[in-house]
């Protein structure tokens, strides 16, 4: 199946730092649209809007296709796969929490024995 | 140097699981190497709390943290935003909390209705199983929460999630070496 390796993962990560881009992805959910469209949602010059389609087009997120004279995006086949990595990056950081909270475990456990001992 | 020798393994040492158990509900899971009272203090006292819940490689520090651990008792967490400096309060009210088994609470920071966090601790044989359980209002809230990249507690936008994935890769490249 498909691996996310680091590329595809930076480009990713990268297409969705960017609040616009991110709203559109949110946009696409909802409904295809044309570059017109987002752009005007967005407030935003047609050349602006096609860099941002174009960054999340390479990330795999969103596809394009040009019918006529329109070119409409839809979400790409990626984006389906986004929770997926957002979920293997939340899981990473609750390992790292929990990583720190074992070296407490650990601590307290042996300050209880001691405790517990001098109790006693 | 050396990146093929930890293709992967290390991402699972830890048996952290993580699972969207439904459009509202993300649970995460973890195994503790001690009774549940030690564990459970953990995460009742600001001493011992403020020590793990935002290690170094989140990039967040934690400016202060209130505790009041009890049923009906309120919490308060400051962070300072890396990039900005700006505090970042999270804060929320116990809604139960039964030592050493059980904690609930709000996340109330948002402007929406925020989630409800719930974790249990479970001893076995001196073991402790922690399940985080993070129940939303409604599926636009999680998937908000996915989609910008935050979700309680997380002060945090992609591109610092991104560094702390380098910072992750470049630890574990560390401790193989």
């Amino acid at each position: 199946m498909v691996q996310y390796r680091e590329p595809v993962l930076d480009a990713t990560f990268a297409a969705l730092s960017d609040p616009t881009r991110r709203g559109v992805l949110e946009q696409l959910g909802r409904a295809d649209a044309s570059i017109t469209n987002l752009a005007e949602k967005f407030h935003m010059t047609l050349t602006g809007m096609k860099k941002h389609v174009g960054v999340l087009e390479k990330a795999g997120l969103v596809t394009t296709e040009k019918i006529g004279r329109v070119r409409t995006c839809k979400l790409g086949l990626h984006a389906l796969d986004k929770e997926a990595e957002w979920i293997e990056r939340y899981r990473q950081l609750w390992a790292e929490r929990f990583d720190e909270l074992d070296k407490i475990v650990e601590e307290l456990k042996l300050k209880e024995k001691t405790h517990g001992q001098n109790k006693r | 140097m050396d990146k093929t020798k930890d293709s992967g393994t290390n991402l699972t040492k830890n048996n952290t699981t993580v699972e969207r158990k439904s459009d509202r509900e993300l649970v995460v899971t973890r195994t503790f190497k001690g009774p549940a009272h030690v564990v459970f203090n953990a995460w009742t006292k600001p001493e011992l709390f403020q020590r793990w819940w935002a290690p170094k490689s989140f990039g967040v520090l934690l400016l202060s943290c209130e505790l009041d651990a009890r049923t009906g008792g309120k919490y308060r967490l400051v962070f300072r935003h890396p990039s900005t400096g700006e505090p970042m309060p999270f804060f929320g009210r116990y809604v139960e909390v039964i030592p050493p088994k059980r904690i609930v609470w709000t996340n109330d920071e948002g402007e929406e209705p925020g989630a409800v966090t719930t974790v249990t601790f479970e001893e076995n044989a001196g073991e402790t199983v922690v399940v985080l359980h993070d129940l939303y209002p409604s599926k636009e809230a999680l998937d908000e929460g996915i989609a910008s990249g935050s979700t309680s507690g997380y002060p945090m936008q992609f591109e610092q999630l991104d560094e702390l994935l380098v910072d992750l890769e470049a630890s574990m490249d560390g401790r193989t070496a």
